[in-house]
């Protein structure tokens, strides 16, 4: 049986490496720059979503309020970049240690906080953090930052000429965020999450550090949406708060993996795949406009999700063993 | 040599509710103790200061030589305090044996190891059939079986069992003596609270009544039966039935 479990991860991490291989030649085919856009905003999404799946997922710690690290990868990078000429690769490290920082000492007060708690205080600290940034002179407050592009450049991962580097870029962030998933799902810290989300007095009898945990698992899911929000930066050349630090971003992390199935290996990946070329499509018919518009329709999804299929898409395809009587 | 649990003096208040009042119990190595008493007792509550849920109002608690009183629960099951709950707290979302393997991490860092350990206890227990079921999937009396299960994993000295005999068909109570002897013979240390007499009399070597939060008479089983003072508290009360 364990034989089997062992084949099973194996299967996985296959399956994986095919569909990066598939997704790695589908600008082959794919020219059209609008589609190539869509496919990246898929990918980075996915990424993202399987990022906030660590915390929110498998530790059950649900945050509605990501969109603060995903902002700080992003201001961290551009202000390295346009006040002291950091090149991005190094900014999207420092972001991410920023983030990964700020968020175990926002767990340290929040991570006491049980249940609805959590998540209101989640939403209200990126709010503020929103806020401190709309009214920061020095990180270009309302204004923003707007990122010189001098031609293509792979030091300054810039490029105006053609969006590839961005694509497999967005590609790589995936992956990296699947496998980071995979390889902790079979690791103590994995376990130990699962243990937290499911009951944290049972976990603590059985020798879990529970706030630890919830720690560990906060800066590893900030880490990585602060290279989406990195990478993201460069791909639009241009930031502001809202356009990093919004609440949309919250909800475009989350909405994937609740759609697919949340805690989940493949539950982000298979629920971005669906949604975010929806949303982009819809968007692009009916125009940029009404960011209100995008949040309703995002928050009706989750609703109708969690009423609909409490456990993601992939609880339809793989149903738990049946249960049978004792013995 | 020392006992390997003692209490001293040990109170519990809940705002105006005293559920613990100066408990002074101590637990011998390789021995099966019997905490009985009433509904609301304070039998629970005790447990939970063994474990570390909560420190006590006063007093102190030593295991295994060394003062835990204020040391975390999962501080306490590193150094081998083992517990289940009387409402049990499976880890719903996982299998059965995923649920064993997080007690199996307390020993074993290996991944694979820690599997290995798991499987060995879900045979010991007796729900190795079952190793790939959703916990949520569990009949009440597997459920219970696995509470010891992950317990057990976490190879403990000292076992503190809530009421896991309890609400079980006859034959599922025998196999649950069974497996409590078995226990014992692993050269485990067993602290439990039984409702049913009948059933956990036999099964302990000396037996401690808790009443109203207080130590009321302690002794063997067959003398604390038949003690006036343990039958006046369980008088009226239904559990005294065939006591
Ligand atoms: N966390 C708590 N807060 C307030 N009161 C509590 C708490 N835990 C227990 N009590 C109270 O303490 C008293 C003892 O409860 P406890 O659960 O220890 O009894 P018990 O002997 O285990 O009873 P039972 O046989 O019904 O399980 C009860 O009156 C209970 O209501
Ligand atoms: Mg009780």
């Amino acid at each position: 049986m364990d034989k089997e479990f062992a084949a099973r991860r194996r299967r996985d991490l296959i399956i994986a490496a095919v569909l990066a291989g598939i997704a790695a030649l589908t600008p082959l085919f794919v020219k059209d720059v609008v589609v190539q856009n869509i496919l990246i905003l898929t990918l980075m999404y996915a990424g993202l979503s399987q990022s906030w799946n660590i915390l929110s997922g498998y530790c059950g710690q649900i945050s509605l309020g990501h969109a603060l690290y995903f902002g700080l990868g992003a201001y961290t990078t551009e202000l390295l970049f346009t006040k002291f000429g950091v090149l991005p690769w190094f900014g999207m490290l420092a972001g991410g240690v920023v983030s990964a920082l700020i968020a175990m000492g926002l767990g340290y007060p929040f991570f006491r906080l049980r249940g609805h708690y959590f998540v209101i205080a989640t939403i209200v600290i990126a709010e503020i953090g929103l806020l401190l940034f709309h009214n920061w002179d020095w990180a270009g407050a309302a204004m923003g930052i707007t990122i010189p592009i001098r031609g293509d450049s792979w030091l300054k991962f810039q490029f105006l000429r053609t969006k590839l580097p961005y694509f497999y870029f967005a590609l790589a962030l995936c992956c990296l965020a699947w496998f980071v998933t995979w390889w902790l799902e079979d690791s103590k810290w994995g376990f130990w999450w699962r243990a937290v989300k499911d009951n944290p007095d049972a976990a603590e009898s059985l020798g879990v550090d529970v706030f630890n945990s919830k720690m560990g698992a906060a800066a590893v899911s900030a880490f990585l949406v602060a290279v989406g929000g990195s990478f993201y930066a460069q791909f639009v050349s241009y930031i502001d708060p809202e356009s990093v630090m919004g609440f949309q971003f919250s909800l475009l992390m989350a909405l994937p993996a609740v759609l697919g199935g949340i805690g989940t290996l493949w539950g982000p990946v298979l629920g971005a795949a669906i949604l975010i070329p929806l949303t982009e499509l819809t968007r692009f018919k009916f125009g940029g406009s009404g960011r209100g518009v995008d949040l309703i329709v995002y928050g009706t999804l989750i609703v109708l999700i969690s009423l609909a299929l409490p456990r993601g898409l992939l609880s339809l395809f793989a149903r738990p063993k049946k249960t049978g009587a004792a013995r | 040599m020392t006992a390997l649990l003692e209490t001293r003096g040990v109170w519990q208040r809940f705002g105006g509710l005293v559920a613990n009042s100066d408990v002074s119990i101590s637990v011998g190595r390789g021995e099966i103790v019997g905490l009985i008493g009433p509904n609301g007792a304070g039998k629970s509550t005790l447990f939970n200061l063994i474990a570390g849920v909560l420190p006590p109002t006063q007093g102190s608690i030593l295991f295994d030589g060394e003062d835990v009183t204020n040391m975390p629960a999962a501080a306490r099951c590193q150094r081998g305090v083992g517990r289940t709950f009387q409402v049990v707290k499976s880890f719903e979302t996982m299998t059965v044996i995923d649920n064993v393997i997080v007690g199996a991490l307390v020993r074993n860092t290996v991944m694979r190891e820690a599997r290995r350990k798991a499987r060995e206890v879900l045979e010991f227990t007796g729900l190795a059939a079952r190793a790939d079921v959703l916990a949520s999937d569990l009949v009440p009396a597997e459920k219970r079986r696995l509470e010891v299960a992950r317990a057990l994993a976490t190879e403990p000295k000292l076992l503190l069992l809530d009421e896991v005999l309890t609400g079980l068909t006859p034959t599922e109570a025998q196999t649950g003596v069974a497996l409590v002897r078995k226990v014992r013979d692993a050269g485990i240390t067993v602290l439990m609270v039984e409702h049913v007499m009948e059933i956990v009399m036999p099964l302990v070597d000396r037996a401690i009544v808790l009443d109203l939060g207080k130590v009321l008479v302690e002794g063997k089983p067959a003398e604390v039966v038949r003690d006036p003072k343990v039958i006046k508290a369980y008088l009226g009360d239904r559990h005294a039935v065939g006591a």
